[in-house]
């Protein structure tokens, strides 16, 4: 293009040296700790010394006989789940109601907006307080509109304690997955829509054979987030919990991190968190496919 | 009857998501004695004021808490790590947009899937490296960690941002005789003002809200940042300050939702990354 080709002028050469930084970064202190993380789950590495001995499968045969971690491998995968499913259909149906135009559509907005906003320790804390066994307004609405006569002891009873957790993990990740789907709501093509309706399609019809279809990828992009989000989340079940009562309620990480850093047992730590990566493989793939769906679908 | 059914559904939405905020809003004002009612007494109604708000928790918080302290840690990381987000996701970017040609949408997707690696899977390595460094305990941990969450998808933002801005700009300036070197230096800046704004906002955010990192990183109480402080130190032993601990999570929540509101579309665009075309 230009007869005289300087440094200046390579693009080749500028483009590798602006993306430098970042690859080197991201190499050094996401895969490098990516791989290292997998190494010291084969090995009896602790916090205190900086030892580090092959331990084989030892790590992983030790929490593979363990029901805590069992409990907490299902655990991760019911709260996953059972809050994915919830998101989707909560997601769903306020994509469509944000989607008609009513007084103080602003301020929905605004508030729907607040679960994904405000840091998880502190809406965890929040609904730890909601959920309180003496002080609980759960409670005390369901006492007072006759819904209950006994009493629930939400952080105290196993069941109760991981359906709080599906219903904070829901709570948190449904807004997000709202915005998302409202965002594939408006790029379906108007003259789709107007001609369904020209050719007599009910609400009900339209949402189910023509909408829903065209929005399957992105509900699905917004479930892969919210699988990301929900299976390596630690906070919420760290702070509503802490694993209890009695180490009913840990999920992966949270176990993990018991082991691995509390407990200093690093390597067994680390396969711990190893478990979470079929969720992540899934996720990967998943999105993969999709964007190469939606490529070949471009013009 | 069809606007009936949608005034409900808006309520009933609004309702979930914004009742933990209401209950924040009102145990940080209620007076004690208001407060710590037990739910069983049905004649005592704890949605409402029964006794005049009081600033008490919130004096209490300001005053004798290290929640100040909390904050001025936060900033400071916010900084720093914005520093160096800016720094090295804007120029990788734009390489991965414009110069590096076609290789730069499998680079771009490598990099934006190391975002999906999860906090509570390199927490364990992490910890080794950070004893290494000697870091523990301090804020230089977190400033040289949490770029490894803001760099991946800021640079994805930064990419997808530049594809919507016309390349007839750079492009004319480099007729007019600047070098490429030239026109990143000084025409591009200008292009990616609102691209940077967007990755200033996402990686304030971000350290706002970490929580893994911090907890497992930082022990002494006046070096935590105010997500880490308010659920761990402000509970001292078993007493929740309820009335103090809802107040700090609904100071540090308003500026957030104020942020969210108004970035809220440009962040969707980077997850959504083309699944939505608009």
């Amino acid at each position: 293009m230009t007869p005289h080709r300087t440094i200046a002028d390579r693009e080749d050469v500028l483009g590798a040296l602006m993306l430098a930084p970042s690859l080197g970064y991201v190499i050094l202190l996401v895969g490098v700790p990516f791989v290292f993380a997998i190494l010291l789950s084969f090995s009896d590495a602790t916090a205190g010394s900086l030892h580090f001995g092959w331990a084989g499968l030892r790590n992983y045969a030790a929490i593979l006989g363990d029901p805590i971690f069992l409990r907490a491998l299902k655990n991760s995968a019911i709260v996953t789940v059972g809050s994915q499913v919830l998101v989707v259909v909560l997601a769903t149906a306020a994509a469509q109601v944000l989607r008609a135009t009513f007084r103080g559509k602003r301020f929905a907005r605004f508030v729907l907006l607040l679960p994904w906003a405000v840091p998880v320790s502190l809406a965890a804390i929040a609904w730890t307080w909601i959920f309180d066994s003496t002080f609980s307004v759960i409670n005390w609405t369901l006492k007072a509109t006759g819904l209950m006569h006994g009493w629930l002891y939400w952080l105290g009873d196993p069941t109760l304690a991981l359906l709080a957790i599906i219903i904070v993990q829901a709570w948190r990740i449904f807004p997000f997955a709202t915005v998302i789907v409202l965002a594939g709501l408006a790029s379906i093509p108007q003259e789709i829509v107007e001609a369904a309706i020209v050719d007599g399609a009910g609400f009900w019809r339209r949402l189910i054979q023509v909408e829903l279809p065209l929005l399957m990828p992105v509900v699905a992009v917004a479930v892969l987030f919210g699988v990301v989000y929900t299976a390596t989340d630690l906070g919420v079940v760290y702070i509503l919990t802490g694993g209890g009562p009695a180490n009913t309620t840990h999920v992966l990480p949270t176990l993990a991190f018991q082991r691995g850093i509390l407990g200093a047992d690093l390597g067994q730590g680390a396969a711990i968190a190893v478990f979470l990566l079929p969720f992540l493989i899934v996720v990967a793939v998943a999105m993969l496919r999709l964007a190469r769906h939606t490529e070949v679908g471009a013009r | 009857m069809k606007r009936v059914a949608l005034y409900v559904a808006a309520l009933a939405f609004t309702g979930f998501a914004g009742f933990p905020f209401y209950w924040m809003l009102i145990t940080a004002f209620k007076q004690n004695r208001d407060l710590y009612v037990g739910a069983t007494d049905l004649s005592h109604i704890p949605w409402i004021f029964n006794d005049p708000p009081t600033l008490d928790h919130v004096k209490l918080l300001l005053g004798q808490t290290d929640f100040p302290r909390w904050v001025l840690n936060t900033l400071v990381v916010v900084a720093a790590v914005v520093v160096i987000t800016v720094a090295v996701a804007v120029p990788a970017g734009y390489s991965l947009a414009r110069l590096v040609g076609r290789w730069g949408e499998r680079l771009g997707m490598g990099i934006f899937f190391t975002y999906l690696i999860p906090p509570t899977l390199l927490f364990v390595p992490f910890s080794r490296l950070i004893s290494l460094l000697h870091l523990q305990d301090s804020l230089g941990a977190l400033i040289l960690i949490y770029p490894t969450m803001t760099i991946p998808f800021c640079t994805w933002l930064v990419m997808g941002f530049l594809r919507s801005v016309p390349w007839e700009i750079e492009e004319q300036a480099m007729i007019d005789g600047l070098s490429r070197l030239g026109v990143i230096l000084k025409v591009a800046p200008r292009l990616i003002v609102p691209g940077i704004l967007t990755v200033v906002v996402f990686t304030f955010t971000l350290v706002l809200q970490e929580f893994v990192y911090a907890l497992t990183f930082i022990s002494s109480v006046n070096k935590m940042t105010v997500s880490l402080g308010v659920p761990i130190a402000l509970v001292r032993g078993d007493v929740y300050h309820w009335g103090a601990l809802m107040a700090a999570a609904l100071l540090t929540s308003i500026p957030l939702a104020i942020v969210y509101n108004a970035f809220m579309d440009r962040f969707i665009q980077g997850f959504t990354m083309g699944a939505v075309k608009g």
